[in-house]
């Protein structure tokens, strides 16, 4: 199929933009209105536990806080789609280590004891972890429209102007999440 | 298909200069480009979706569906690989070609990058080479380019530059703090900096306003059109004279030849994929090194069974980029300023004279940086996530400073681009299989520019500091791919002759990067542009009206 590619680009930002939007509605928690794209509930909680390990809260959020879940799931049916079977697989392989070592499935682990299973997971299974790290890194400190850096948090944690003082049309401005 | 004069295809730094050149001489010209036309209403500043950072795809082509290449490690293991992975070795697909989202330094080789083999001989294992022109042949085409395409800086703090006619057409931008922080450490110790040539307008040029310095800049296109790329200098007066047609999304497939092994036309895909023939005089391909020799190798008749102008296996070969080192400063005060393009100051006092190595490169600062660009760059001693990445990603993004430059490659035969025997591209054509790997003694010369980094940033004042010189075990191309098609007078060793010219096909130029015999230690564009005028000054001048004189 043949799609001009500024066609796609604007669709896929309608999109994007109507998440983002859906997500702020239903605030900061993992609850969703109208579910995952692509991820199960259960793979949801066992990332947003790699992810909040990745990038943990202080005085700024956390990745799954800013919206680091929503940005990778939103790919994985997107950009990210050669990477699903990578996914499902290790959040698989990630919950059966948590309950082999603690028993129970790394949602429901303490925030210490989730830190242990997220080393082991990237001792033992390196390749997914790079993946979920970079990824969620990505999300966090890209740009607020794919989702992962919910009202430019992580900018304003680095102490960039938002919306900055040069550079952005009038237009985008507009068309950007709420900030 | 009305018959025009020349088709040039790919209309990147070359080709657009060429069609320029031609169309204004009163030739009719068929100038063709896979890609689409962006303009700076395309201009979404995306982190994640660039032609730097590609997490998110390219920005400026070619999408990931459709456009294999394969990537060949040491090992001799073949993996197939998309645009918007770095063994791909990409640059853009789009009018303007990488010009359109670069940084656009303009750098002008020195005389000695020319002459390589005289100055050092040639180590064990490499192909280096002089080229068969001269600095001084090429000077008043790197004037050329400088006043066309409109280029600021200030090469009057170095003596290391080769002669010059005339002071670059525009003043350097305003110094931010990065320059101010590096120019006393750099005087300190002996170097000689200054502000770097850059394809951007400092002060209103050609009708296009000056750069409102935001930090959008390398791989995005200028959302105020003040960067200087082919696509708003000289393709649009390439149009504005009646004789050239841009014909955008149209993948050229094939050089086709007659009976005499004389080019006669080439057949191209078309934007809604239809197969379609356009009848020339000749053909100038300036589809940068990795496509053109593809095209060429692609290019097979009963004359040329393995491809055009391939008669002793030298297209594809000395394939060559830039070998990228340098060193990260962390200082104990903010260095950030929000004010681009950031990059700013370089030295040049070491591309040549070091005892032991075969050249340098220049050291630069680097351009402004995103928040997505630091998260790789902290110190060695921070952990790569949890609380402590977070936390030094907040101590460190603004307060510090990275040094580093493009090592001249010195290039090596096996560095290569075959056809892949089995995978093929959307439209059926073979793709481009790159194998081989940079020659051992670039690292040599890598690592002790690195070091070289490390100490001005140490001289700065930074706190602490770390210095990268990597030995990837894969060939270097990307962006700044070069050497596919030299240019050289023994026709058993090169390509083409010194105006570009096919050695035995007489109506078939290769005019881009493909030609250069070795790559300098800077970013290539303005050579690139240099080459296209010279090499069009020849064809203008040789050009008889119903053939070559």
């Amino acid at each position: 199929m043949k799609v001009k590619k500024g066609m796609l680009a604007r669709r896929d930002f309608v999109v994007a933009t109507v998440a983002a939007g859906t997500a702020l509605l239903s605030g900061c928690g993992s609850s969703r209105r109208g579910g995952w794209e692509f991820l199960s509930e259960r793979d949801a909680r066992t990332l947003k536990a790699i992810c909040d390990q990745i990038i943990p809260a202080d005085d700024f959020p956390s990745a799954s806080q800013a919206g680091v879940v929503d940005f990778i799931d939103r790919q994985l049916v997107r950009h990210f789609r050669h990477h699903r079977s990578a996914y499902r697989d290790g959040l698989q392989r990630a919950d059966a280590l948590s309950r082999k070592l603690y028993g129970g499935e790394l949602a429901v682990l303490t925030p210490a004891r989730q830190l242990e299973v997220v080393q082991a997971i990237e001792q033992e299974n390196r390749t997914f972890f790079e993946l979920v790290r970079n990824h969620t890194l990505d999300g966090y400190y890209g740009p607020p429209r794919h989702g992962g850096n919910r009202d430019a948090v992580s900018w304003r944690m680095l102490g960039l102007a938002e919306p900055p003082v040069l550079g952005r049309s009038p237009s985008e401005q507009k068309k950007g999440p709420a900030s | 298909m009305k018959r025009v004069n020349a088709v040039v295809i790919g209309a990147g730094a070359a080709g657009g200069i060429v069609a320029k050149e031609l169309s204004v001489a009163g030739l009719s010209v068929v100038l063709l480009e896979r890609g689409p036309w962006y303009t700076s209403n395309d201009c979404r500043k995306d982190d994640l979706r660039n032609q730097r950072t590609t997490v998110l795809g390219n920005a400026f082509g070619p999408e990931d569906e459709g456009n294999p290449r394969v990537s060949v490690d040491p090992n001799g293991d073949a993996r197939v690989v998309l645009p918007s992975e770095g063994n791909y070795q990409n640059n853009a697909a789009c009018v303007g070609g990488g010009t359109l989202s670069y940084g656009a330094m303009a750098w002008r080789y020195l005389p000695q990058d020319f002459r390589m083999r005289s100055t050092y001989g040639v180590p064990r294992g490499s192909s280096l080479e002089d080229w068969p022109i001269s600095y001084d042949d090429l000077e008043p085409f790197y004037d050329k380019a400088e006043y066309e395409i409109g280029v600021s800086g200030d090469y009057s703090g170095t003596p290391f530059h080769g002669p010059r006619r005339r002071p670059l057409p525009m003043p350097p931008l305003p110094p931010n703090r990065e320059f101010q922080i590096l120019w006393p450490a750099a005087r300190r110790l002996g170097l000689h900096p200054f502000h770097i040539p850059m394809a951007r307008n400092s002060v209103p040029y050609n009708g296009r306003a000056a750069c409102m310095r935001c930090r959008w800049c390398v791989g995005f296109a200028c959302e105020v059109d003040a960067k200087n790329g082919s696509q708003n200098t000289v393709i649009p007066i390439a149009l504005a004279t009646g004789n050239c047609e841009l014909r955008t999304e149209c993948m050229a497939k094939e050089i086709l030849t007659d009976d005499r092994g004389h080019a006669r036309g080439v057949t191209y895909f078309d934007a809604r994929g239809r197969l379609q023939e356009q009848s020339c005089d000749f053909v100038v391909v300036s589809a940068c090194a990795i496509e053109s020799a593809r095209l060429l190798l692609n290019s097979k008749s009963r004359l040329f069974p393995n491809g055009l102008g391939n008669r002793y296996d030298q297209v594809g070969r000395n394939l060559q980029g830039h070998h990228y080192t340098g060193a990260v400063g962390f200082f104990g005060f903010d260095t950030y300023d929000d004010v681009g393009p950031g990059a700013s100051i370089a030295i040049t006092d070491y591309n040549h004279g070091t005892t032991g190595l075969c050249g340098g490169g220049l050291l630069a600062n680097e351009f402004i940086r995103l928040p997505i660009q630091m998260i790789d760059r902290l110190p060695p001693t921070v952990s790569r996530w949890g609380m402590g990445h977070k936390q030094a990603m907040r101590a460190y993004f603004k307060r510090n400073i990275m040094i580093f430059g493009p090592t001249q490659q010195i290039p090596a035969a096996d560095a290569r681009v075959t056809l892949d025997p089995s995978v093929k591209d959307k439209w059926g054509m073979p793709v481009a299989r790159i194998s081989g790997n940079v020659h051992p003694h670039t690292f040599e010369i890598g690592e002790k520019q690195a070091q070289r980094a490390e100490a001005w940033l140490k001289e700065a004042g930074a706190i602490s500091t770390f210095h990268f010189a990597g030995r990837p075990q894969i060939v270097s191309a990307g962006q700044h791919q070069a050497g596919t098609c030299r240019m050289g007078t023994d026709p058993k060793v090169s390509v083409v002759d010194r105006d570009c010219r096919i050695h035995d096909v007489d109506n078939v130029f290769v005019i881009d990067s493909s030609v250069h015999v070795t790559n300098g230690g800077f970013n290539p564009a303005l050579t690139i542009m240099a080459v296209a005028y010279m090499a069009s000054a020849a064809l203008v001048r040789n050009w008889k009206g119903t053939g070559f004189r």
